[in-house]
């Protein structure tokens, strides 16, 4: 291999979600004559980007002002709030909390609004590079982050180059932004390198799984937000739903799962589908069809799990450390207001240090800090976290008491140890789609078949071993893609990596309770193809 | 030589297209649009011509509105040295396409033209014969296999019986299948350096050729729903659910 081509940058950007795109427009309006580039390893904006969503437009009022007559594709003013309690056959609607009135709010999606902020970012010429992933960190000779290698491109399933190989080259930059979104392999890299959870609690993480519905006419009610809890999950998950009324008779609904449940049998999918069939849902959606299908992990730690988000030559933003507000569910507001603060700090500073102490005094880590008690307060069952909930919410998280964060690698149940899963009553399912494959057709997704599978088993024996006895290689079930498969063939029982079905989620990375499957990213330009999520 | 080589910007091959619900067309709202992916096989085939030494030049030709520029500079990122858009408001028809490509090669008079076998939003597969009949010049559809001669080429075409192998003499219309070669991927600086390579914008009016077409598209449908099928126990129950069908 020869050396690899060397570009040059002042500013070296890293993912073009909210975050990323928010510090690089920033950062050009600032300072127009800094060279900014940001990396993104979708075929293009938007493709990768999964979210709800409802968003607080104060960050875009400020970013860029007018930006009201000139919204977004996809905008529509939030109108009314509902939050149900559902039962099997029978809902119970709740007063709703503070934090989910969302009037001034709109209903987005986000893809489509990265995409709108790419055509800002271009605008004030900022170099966008999607179609490559950041496989690598390169490091300066004094050990400091210095930018960012490009993955090689055309390496055949074996490993060996194809015809159509081509190196990738190093991005050379004094300060790289990290903006990968939840569970960033890059990040992860470094919080372990630079230990910048050492004072943290680790990470918790939820599954969020979401689909696009094209309803009958007159079924979808624009502005309407919907929040349910309750069924399908019992009492141990903590989870819900969110059902967002758009335009063009087009529904947003997903479902998101704590991932530090216990059940080893637990299937995330089977629950979310479970909940399309909720006689409420299933009325709405009845006679539609499904236009996009996805997923995507989400980060619930807040406050107590930040890291450290400097290290010498890079920060990271967004939810790549975690900025994500739990019971309000949003963090688009948070990543767009990090990435503007990282942006003024570069701006200001020209280097990485000072930044995590001004963001731990900003409004941004002031807004985690009011409800860091809430997702915590769910690790005792749903009726003892909706009190600490209320209570928290009431005394606005004044009360001087900080729960710890757990890890979610370590909360399921061994089966060999006398755990039995319980009965969940599910019923016979009715709509699309049919399973997690029928669902992975939605999201488009689509990887080079010949290239080196991007999910690496450090110890591959385990799952036939271990695993199979201990959990029953969960990873089969909590994977919405269906990625992990285990065959019987004429060595017996292995695993079988299906990894063109991945959807870039990060759960299997996220939960895999021997932490041994390690995410990489595959071939640039590879994944989902999500429109309009 | 010069070598034109005819792209399309087009709906990604990876998204799931959707009828419109009133028939009028394909949503094509907030969608990924690409260059044809037969487009960049052409171009891949004419580069490495020119790096081969038997050509000088590669250009690339796109008819389409100002968003098919993103196209063209995909096509110099890859390695093309010029652009050429010919500007129009509305979709043209293969002959229209064929009528102002001729133009263009009146022009640049090149001694090669390379297109892709069809686009695959509309798969009409005309574009490349009709530019041919129209320059009376010779052509070889669905190329697999290219060997350049002194004045003549020998393609190997993709035909329903086989392989079929024809010498043209040059200048000619190729339009290449898919087995023709593998696309290289674009190094990130040659997506920079796309940007200063020279692009023209020609308006369609300005070439002297009309889109008007003796074509109008009618209705769109999504193809029908396939029944739910039933299992059957035996050959016996077979033969009576048949027999139910009006089928035997």
């Amino acid at each position: 291999m020869s050396e690899r081509e060397i570009m040059e940058y002042d500013v070296i950007i890293v993912g073009a979600g909210p975050a990323g795109l928010s510090c690089a427009i920033r950062l050009k309006q600032l300072k127009p004559e800094l060279m900014v580039a940001v990396i993104e390893k979708s075929s293009e904006i938007g493709a990768h980007i999964l979210s709800g969503a409802v968003i607080e437009p104060e960050p875009l009022d400020r970013l860029l002002p007018g930006w009201r007559e000139d919204p977004p594709p996809i905008c529509i003013p939030a109108e009314r709030d509902e939050i149900w309690l559902l039962s099997r056959d029978g809902k119970r609607r709740l007063p709703t909390p503070p934090q989910q009135k969302n009037h001034g709010n709109f209903i987005v999606s986000l893809g489509a609004m990265c995409a709108w902020l790419a055509t800002r970012a271009e605008a004030l010429e900022v170099d966008l590079f999607p179609g490559y992933a950041a496989a690598g960190i390169r490091y300066t000779e004094d050990g400091a982050v210095g930018g960012v290698i490009i993955g090689d491109m055309g390496v055949g399933r074996d490993g060996q180059p194809k015809d159509t190989y081509m190196q990738g080259i190093e991005i050379h930059a004094p300060l790289t932004v990290l903006c990968e979104g939840v569970r960033g392999h890059l990040s992860k890299q470094l919080i372990r390198r630079f230990e910048l959870d050492r004072d943290s609690d680790p990470q918790t993480y939820g599954i969020g799984m979401k689909e696009l519905w094209r309803v009958q006419p007159g079924k979808c009610k624009p502005g309407l937000v919907q929040h349910t809890t309750g069924w399908p999950l019992d009492s141990r998950i903590y989870g819900g739903s969110f059902i967002y009324h758009m335009d063009k008779d087009r529904i947003a609904l997903g479902f998101v799962c704590g991932l530090d449940y216990t059940d080893p049998e637990f299937v995330p999918f089977e629950a979310f589908q479970q909940f399309k069939h909720h006689p409420m849902i299933r009325e709405l959606l009845e006679g539609g069809e499904i236009l996009s299908a996805g997923a995507r992990a989400i980060s619930e730690g807040g406050y107590q799990s930040l890291p450290k988000t400097e290290m010498p030559g890079a920060l990271l933003i967004g939810d790549c450390a975690g900025t994500l507000n739990v019971p309000k569910i949003k963090g688009t507001h948070q990543a767009m207001k990090s990435g503007v603060l990282a942006a003024e700090h570069i701006a200001d500073k020209g280097a990485a240090e000072g930044f995590d102490a001004k963001l731990r005094d900003s409004e941004v880590v002031r807004e985690l800090y009011k409800v860091r008690n809430i997702r915590p307060a769910f690790y005792n069952g749903f009726w003892r976290g909706f009190l600490r909930a209320a209570i928290e919410t009431v005394t606005a998280g004044k009360l001087p008491v900080t729960l710890p964060v757990h890890a979610d690698d370590k909360s399921l149940a061994r089966l060999d140890q006398g755990y039995t899963p319980p009965d969940r009553h599910w019923v016979e399912r009715k709509l699309p789609p049919r399973d997690r494959l029928a669902s992975v057709y939605f999201a488009a997704t689509a990887h080079e078949e010949d290239q080196p599978i991007h999910l690496q088993i450090l110890e591959p024996d385990i799952c036939t071993t271990r695993c199979v006895a201990e959990y029953n290689n969960p990873c089969t079930r909590f994977c919405p893609a269906n990625v992990y498969e285990m065959v019987d063939g004429n060595a017996g029982r292995t695993l079988q990596i299906n990894a063109a079905n991945c959807v870039h989620c990060k759960t299997c990375d996220i939960k895999d309770p021997y932490q041994i499957i390690n995410w990489v990213t595959p071939e640039g330009g590879s994944g989902p193809n999500y429109q309009n999520m | 030589m010069k070598i034109l080589v005819g792209i399309k910007r087009v709906v990604d091959y990876n998204v799931r297209v959707r009828v419109l619900p009133d028939g009028s067309g394909v949503d094509t709202d907030g969608v990924k649009m690409s260059v044809n992916p037969f487009d960049e096989i052409a171009l891949e085939e004419a580069l490495r011509i020119k790096e081969a030494g038997k050509a000088e030049e590669v250009i690339v030709v796109a008819a389409g509105g100002d968003e098919c520029q993103q196209q063209l500079r995909t096509g110099l990122a890859m390695g093309a040295d010029r652009a050429i858009q010919i500007q129009t408001g509305v979709p043209l028809q293969p002959l229209s396409v064929a009528g102002a490509f001729l133009k263009i090669i009146e022009r640049e008079q090149p001694g090669l033209v390379i297109l892709g076998k069809q686009a695959i939003d509309d798969d009409n597969s005309q574009t490349g014969q009709m530019l041919a009949a129209l320059w009376d010049r010779p052509q070889a559809t669905f190329a697999s296999k290219l060997t350049l001669n002194d004045g003549s080429v020998t393609v190997v075409r993709e035909v329903d019986v086989g392989l079929e192998t024809i010498e043209i003499d040059l200048p000619a219309v190729i339009t290449v299948d898919l087995r023709l070669n593998e696309p290289r991927f674009v190094k990130l600086p040659d997506i920079m350096k796309a940007k200063r390579k020279p692009l023209d914008v020609v308006p369609l009016e300005e070439l002297g050729v009309s889109a008007d077409s003796n074509l109008s598209v009618s209705h769109f449908a999504p193809p029908a729903q396939r029944a739910k099928g039933i299992m059957v126990e035996d050959a016996a129950q077979l033969v009576q659910e048949l027999k139910n069908r009006g089928l035997i």
